[in-house]
C-alpha cells in the first residue's frame, strides 16, 4: 500500500483579524498548525497502511522551510518519510499553481496506489488541490470521502459525503481522495515516533530538482491574481438589550417576529 | 524562475511596522528599524497596501493577454441530481444576467445528466437566453471524470468569457478539474462577482481565514474566468413563465463520458431531517447551556419558529448533540437568515460558520463574549429566563 | 522549569500535556461520577508509548528513569488523578519485576507492560496489614512445583484491570518481615478472584479492589529474588514510586492552582477581580510558592534515584511527604478561592480536593514517611558523630 498524502501547514486562523480602523491586520505571533483536515487525511493514510499489513506513507507538502516542522509532526504521527517542495520560485502560487507543482513532486517521487489530502485548507477554503492534481495526474478521485475500504479485488469502494446522505462509489487504484473529518479519529503522536521525526531527514526538492515548466510557478504561474484585501463590512445596527428576562423579550420578540414571518414566506 | 519580486526600499521605510502588522504569513521582521522581507513572502500584496510612506513595492510580470476578446458569453453551470435542479442554479443565473448584460454577451446554462432535457424551460425562466444540455445514460449519476471533460470539452468549443457553478459537494469536485483541464483560474465561494468597469474582467470577492478577511481576485489572463458560489448567496430573478431561450442539445465524443470510478448507489441520511447548511432560521446552542438536557430549550425556541437547530463545537464535544448540527469552521456553515446563539462565545471558528446569517441574535450573560460584537441583536441576560420567555411570546406573535 | 529537562523529556510533558487536554479533560467529571475505568485513555496512552517511559530498551519500553514517570505522572495528574493512575499505578506493580526479577522474568512480564497492552498492580496491603507491612497474613505454601496462596488483599489499585500482579506473601512461619516473599501472579489464575470495588472519596476513574486468593497455585518460578525478600522488594520499590505519588500529588496541586487563578481573575467583586484582593493574593503566592518547593523535592529525588542513588528511603519519603500535605493544603485552599463555585461540582477544584487526600495516606501513611525521615536524619547524625 503506497500512499502520499499533501500537507498545508497554515496559520491558525483563530487569531487573524483586520484592524478595521488601520485596515491592517492583528495577528499575535499567530502560530503554524497543520490545516486540520490533512490530519484526517494522514491517519487515514495510516490506517490504510495498516489494514493492507504494510506499505509506505509519504507526507508531502509545498511551502517554505518552515513546513518541515509539521513534516515531523505526521512523521510522529507515523507515517514513514517527508516531501518538503520548497523554492522561491513557488512563492504566491495560487491552486493552479499549487496542483501542477505538487503533481510535479508527486510523478518525481513515483508510482502510488492512493493520494490523500483534507477537503480544504483552512485559510484557504478553496478544495481546489485535490481535484487539480487528480486531474494533473490523470487519475480517478473522489471528494469529501468519509469511508475507504480496499476489497480483495483491489477495488476501493467508497462513500462520499453528500448533504442529504452519502454516494457509494467503487475505483481501481491510483486515485486520489480527498477526505472529510466524518472519516476517522485521528492518533496522537507516540514518543518513539517524536524521536524518529527529530531524526528523520526530510527531502527538500527544488525546483530544478522537479520536472516543470518554470513560467508555470508561483505568481507569474498564477492564473488568478489577489487585487485586494479589506476587512469585512462591520455588521449594521447591532443593538444591545439587557434588563430583565421580560422587559429583553417584549422588545425582541416583535422584531424578530417580522423577520422570522417574512423568512417563512420564502 | 520567476520574475516578480518584492522590494522595500530602505531609504522610503519609516520603521512603522504596519507592514508586518499587515502581513498574513508573519513574512515581514524589523532588522535595524527597517522592514527586511523574509523568505516566505507569497507576493500577496498586503503590505504594499498598508504601508503609507510608498516604501515596498512589488513587481508583478506583465504577461501578454491571451486574446481575451476570443471569449464571449457568461456560463453558469446547472446542477441536477435525479431530475430536480438544485435552487443554486437559479441564484447563479441571477448573478449571471447581471454579469451578461454589462458585458453585452449572452447567459447560457450547461445541462447535464440523463433524461434532463425538460428541465432546460426551467432554466430559461429564470434567465437563460440559451441552454446547452448534454443528454447521456452515461451522465445518468454524478461522476467526476465524464461531468468535468463534458464541462471542458464544451467550454474548448463555446469559449465563454465567464463560467459560474454553484459551491456543493458535487461543484466544488468538479470544477476544479475542469479548471485545471482548461488551464484557468478558479476562485472558490464568492460572495461577490462584479465587473470592472475599466478591464472588463470580472472581479470576485470571497472571504479568507475563516472570514475574518475578504479578498478581491482578478484572473487577467487566462479565459475562461471561473468563480464558485455557494447556496443562498446571490439572488435567483423570479421565474418568467413562458420566456423564450435557445435549447441546444450537445454531442460529446464517447470517450469524454468513460469514467474510472463506478456509482454504486445512493444511501439517504435519514437521521437529519432538516440540513442546517440550507436552514433559514437556526436556533443554536453552546457551551452556557450547561448541558444536554437544556437543549431541550433551544429545541422548544427552532420548533416555534421553524427553525433548525446548530450547537458550537463546545456542544457536541461535550457529547449534548450530534456533530451533524455542529456549526463552524470544522462543522457546517450556514447562511441563514436568522440565527440565534444561545450560549455560544462566538470562538472565532464558530463565527466562521455562522456570520453569512442575514441576522445574529445573540443570548448570553456576558457582555463582552465575542459574539457579542457580531450580533444584530446582542440580548445579555440568563438564557435560562430569555429563551423560555422568547419561545412563549413567539409563539403567540406567529400564531 | 524548562531549563531542568532534556529535550526528550519536554517532548514527555508536552505529549502527555496534549493527552490530558484533549482526551482526559473532557472525560473526567463523567468518570469520576460513575467510577468507570478509563479504557479509552488507557489505549491512547499506550499507543503514545506512555506506559514503556521507565523501562529499559531491551524490554520494550523508551529507557527512561524515575524522572520520566514522575513528569508523565504530573502532567496527565493536572487533570485527572484518577486516570493518571492508569499510568502510575501499573508502574507501581511493575517496579518489582524491575528491581528483583530475573532475566526470564523480566523478558516475560516487561514487555507488555511497557506497550501498555497489560496493566499492572502491586499488592501489598491487607486488613491487618496496613502500615504494619511485615503483618502479612496471606500465606505462600511450597507445594511440589508451585506455591499456594491463600489469602485476601484490601485496597488494591489496577485491581480487577490490569493483568500482571506483584503479590506480597507470607512463606515461612512466624511473624514478621523476614518472612514474607514477592510473586507475580497472572489475571485468570484459577483460584485468583477479585472482592468488590470500593467507592471511594476521590480518585474515582481509578479501580480499588481486593483480591482474593483461595488455594491459589502459582508457578514456582514466579518467586521475585529469594523467599524473605519481600519487604525488601516492596521498600526498594517504595523508593522509586513514592516520587511517582509525590508527582500525582504535585500535579494535583498545580491543576487546582491554575484553576484558582482562572477564577480569580475574571471573578469580580466591588468592582474588581478578586485576584486584585491582597487577602487572596497572598493565599496564591503561597500555594504557588509550595507547589515549586514540592515539585523541586520531587525532581531531587528522582534525579538521585536515576544517578543510581542507593539510599533513597529518606528523599523519597520526603518528596512524598511534602508533596502531598502541599496537594492538601493548595486544592483546599483553591476552593476556598473559588468561594461557593468551588463547592460545587460544576467546577473541577472539589474534585482535587477529593483527589489529594489519598495521596496523604497510600503507599505509605505520611506518619510512616515522617517516621522513615526522621530514623534515617537521626542514623545520619549519630554516624557523623562518631566520624568526628
Amino acid at each position: 500500500m503506497n500512499v502520499v498524502v499533501l500537507l498545508k501547514q497554515v496559520p491558525d486562523t483563530t487569531d487573524v483579524r483586520i484592524d478595521r480602523e488601520t485596515n491592517t491586520l492583528i495577528r499575535e505571533g499567530v502560530p503554524s498548525i497543520i490545516n486540520p483536515f490533512d490530519m484526517y487525511a494522514i491517519e487515514e493514510g495510516l490506517r490504510l497502511r495498516e489494514r493492507a499489513g504494510g506499505g509506505t506513507v509519504t507526507v508531502m507538502s509545498m511551502g517554505p522551510p518552515q513546513v518541515e516542522a509539521s513534516l515531523r509532526d505526521a512523521i510522529a504521527m507515523g507515517v514513514d518519510d517527508a516531501v518538503l517542495l520548497s523554492d522561491r520560485a513557488f512563492a504566491g502560487s495560487d491552486t493552479w499553481s499549487t496542483s501542477y507543482t505538487l503533481a510535479a513532486g508527486i510523478r518525481k517521487r513515483g508510482a502510488f496506489d492512493v493520494v490523500l489530502c483534507g477537503k480544504q485548507a483552512i485559510d484557504g477554503d478553496t478544495g481546489q488541490v485535490g481535484p487539480g492534481v487528480a486531474e494533473l495526474l490523470d487519475a480517478p478521485q473522489v471528494t469529501h470521502v468519509r469511508k475507504i475500504e480496499l476489497g480483495p479485488d483491489g477495488v476501493a469502494e467508497v462513500e462520499r459525503l453528500m448533504e442529504d446522505g452519502t454516494d457509494v462509489l467503487r475505483v481501481r487504484p491510483p486515485a486520489v481522495f480527498s477526505v472529510v473529518k466524518e472519516i476517522n479519529e485521528p492518533r496522537l503522536p507516540s514518543l518513539k515516533g517524536k524521536m524518529r521525526a527529530k531524526k528523520a531527514e526530510i527531502a527538500v526538492w527544488r525546483a530544478a530538482d522537479l520536472e516543470v515548466d518554470a513560467r508555470e510557478l508561483g505568481l507569474d504561474g498564477s492564473p488568478t491574481r489577489v487585487v485586494r484585501i479589506f476587512a469585512p463590512e462591520a455588521r449594521p445596527g447591532g443593538k444591545v438589550l439587557s434588563g430583565t428576562a421580560d422587559e429583553v423579550v417584549a422588545e425582541l420578540a416583535a422584531e424578530l417576529a417580522a423577520v422570522v414571518k417574512g423568512s417563512q414566506r420564502g | 524562475m520567476s520574475v516578480s519580486s518584492i522590494e522595500v526600499l530602505d531609504e522610503r521605510c519609516v520603521g512603522c511596522e504596519l507592514c508586518v502588522r499587515a502581513c498574513l504569513y508573519d513574512a515581514i521582521e524589523m532588522r535595524d528599524d527597517v522592514a527586511v522581507i523574509k523568505d516566505n513572502c507569497t507576493l500577496c500584496g498586503a503590505c504594499v497596501d498598508a504601508c503609507k510612506f510608498g516604501a515596498i513595492i512589488l513587481r508583478k510580470e506583465a504577461k501578454e493577454a491571451a486574446t481575451p476578446d476570443a471569449y464571449r458569453g457568461v456560463w453558469v453551470v446547472a446542477e441536477q441530481r435525479d431530475g430536480a435542479l438544485h435552487g443554486v442554479s437559479f441564484e447563479l443565473l441571477g448573478k449571471g444576467r447581471e454579469l451578461a448584460d454589462a458585458r453585452g454577451a449572452r447567459l447560457s446554462a450547461v445541462l447535464i445528466g440523463s433524461g434532463v432535457e425538460g428541465l432546460a424551460k426551467d432554466l430559461v425562466e429564470r434567465g437563460a437566453d440559451e441552454v446547452l444540455v448534454v443528454d447521456e445514460p452515461e451522465l445518468a449519476h454524478y461522476l467526476d471524470e465524464p461531468y468535468a471533460a463534458v464541462v471542458a470539452d464544451l467550454i474548448e468549443r463555446h469559449r465563454p468569457e465567464i463560467v459560474l457553478t454553484g459551491a456543493t459537494t458535487l461543484g466544488r469536485s468538479m470544477i476544479p478539474r475542469v479548471a485545471v483541464r482548461v488551464k484557468t483560474g478558479l476562485t472558490a465561494d464568492c460572495t461577490g462577482l462584479a465587473i470592472d468597469d475599466e478591464s472588463g474582467g470580472l472581479l470576485q470577492t470571497r472571504p479568507a481565514f475563516g472570514g475574518n478577511i475578504m479578498a478581491t481576485i482578478v484572473c487577467p489572463n487566462h479565459r475562461p474566468q471561473m468563480a464558485t458560489v455557494r447556496h443562498k448567496v446571490m439572488k435567483p430573478l423570479e421565474p418568467a413563465p413562458g420566456r423564450q431561450g435557445k435549447v441546444a442539445r450537445e454531442r460529446v465524443a464517447k470517450t469524454l463520458l468513460s469514467s474510472r470510478a463506478e456509482f454504486v448507489r445512493f444511501v439517504k441520511d435519514v437521521t437529519q431531517t432538516v440540513n442546517i447548511a440550507e436552514a433559514d432560521i437556526i436556533v443554536s446552542g453552546g457551551r452556557g447551556l450547561g448541558g444536554s438536557e437544556s437543549f431541550r430549550l433551544v429545541e422548544e425556541l427552532a420548533r416555534a419558529i421553524g427553525g433548525a437547530v446548530g450547537a458550537s463545537r463546545a456542544a457536541v464535544d461535550a457529547g449534548w448533540i450530534p456533530y451533524s448540527h455542529q456549526v463552524g469552521q470544522t462543522g457546517k456553515t450556514v447562511q441563514p437568515k436568522v440565527y440565534i446563539a444561545c450560549g455560544i462565545s462566538g470562538a472565532v471558528q464558530h463565527l466562521a460558520g455562522m456570520q453569512s446569517s442575514k441576522v445574529i441574535v445573540a443570548i448570553n450573560k456576558d457582555p463582552d463574549a465575542p459574539i457579542m460584537r457580531s450580533a444584530t441583536y446582542a440580548v445579555v441576560g440568563d438564557l435560562f429566563e430569555v429563551l423560555p420567555a422568547l419561545t412563549r411570546r413567539l409563539r403567540a406573535e406567529l400564531s | 522549569m524548562n531549563f531542568t529537562l532534556t529535550e526528550e523529556q519536554r517532548m514527555l510533558r508536552d505529549l502527555c500535556a496534549q493527552i490530558a487536554r484533549e482526551k482526559i479533560l473532557p472525560v473526567r467529571a463523567e468518570l469520576d461520577e460513575s467510577g468507570e475505568f478509563p479504557w479509552d485513555v488507557v489505549k491512547v496512552m499506550a499507543a503514545s508509548d506512555i506506559y514503556g517511559v521507565y523501562i529499559p530498551e531491551e524490554y520494550g519500553g523508551l529507557g527512561g528513569g524515575v524522572l520520566e514517570m514522575c513528569i508523565a505522572t504530573e502532567e496527565l495528574s493536572r487533570v485527572c488523578s484518577g486516570i493518571a493512575l492508569a499510568f502510575a499505578a501499573s508502574a507501581l506493580g511493575a517496579y518489582p519485576i524491575l528491581l528483583f526479577g530475573s532475566e526470564e522474568q523480566k523478558k516475560k512480564y516487561l514487555p507488555d507492560i511497557a506497550s501498555g497492552k497489560k496493566l499492572a498492580a502491586f499488592a501489598l496491603t491487607e486488613a491487618n496489614a496496613g502500615s504494619d507491612a511485615g503483618a502479612v497474613e496471606t500465606r505462600a505454601e511450597l507445594s511440589g512445583d508451585s506455591y499456594v496462596l491463600n489469602g485476601t488483599k484490601q485496597w488494591i489499585t489496577n485491581g480487577g484491570e490490569a493483568e500482571t500482579y506483584t503479590v506480597v506473601a507470607r512463606t515461612s512461619k512466624g511473624t514478621g518481615i523476614r518472612g514474607i516473599s514477592a510473586f507475580i501472579v497472572e489475571k485468570g489464575t484459577p483460584g485468583f478472584t477479585f472482592g468488590k470495588k470500593e467507592n471511594k472519596m476521590g480518585i474515582r476513574a481509578s479501580a480499588t479492589r481486593e483480591l482474593v486468593f483461595q488455594d491459589c497455585r502459582v508457578p514456582r518460578e514466579n518467586l521475585l529474588g529469594r523467599e524473605g525478600m519481600g519487604f525488601l522488594a516492596a521498600m526498594r520499590t517504595f523508593d522509586l514510586s513514592r516520587p511517582g505519588v509525590a508527582a500525582q500529588a504535585v500535579g494535583i496541586a498545580q491543576g487546582a492552582l491554575d484553576e484558582a487563578l482562572k477564577y480569580a481573575r475574571h471573578r469580580e467583586q466591588f468592582g474588581q477581580p478578586v485576584a486584585s484582593f491582597q487577602g487572596l493574593q497572598f493565599m496564591l503566592a503561597d500555594m504557588a510558592t509550595q507547589v515549586e518547593a514540592a515539585r523541586a523535592l520531587v525532581y531531587l529525588a528522582a534525579r538521585a534515584a536515576d544517578a543510581g542513588e542507593k539510599s533513597m528511603a529518606k528523599l523519597s519519603a520526603m518528596a512524598k511527604v511534602f508533596a502531598s500535605d502541599v496537594a492538601m493544603r493548595v486544592t483546599t485552599d483553591a476552593v476556598q478561592v473559588l468561594g461557593g463555585y468551588g463547592y460545587m461540582k460544576e467546577y473541577p477544584v472539589e474534585k482535587m480536593m477529593r483527589d489529594a487526600k489519598i495521596t496523604q495516606i497510600y503507599e505509605g501513611t505520611n506518619q510512616i514517611q515522617r517516621a522513615i525521615i526522621a530514623s534515617a536524619v537521626i542514623k545520619e547524625s549519630a554516624a557523623k558523630e562518631k566520624g568526628e
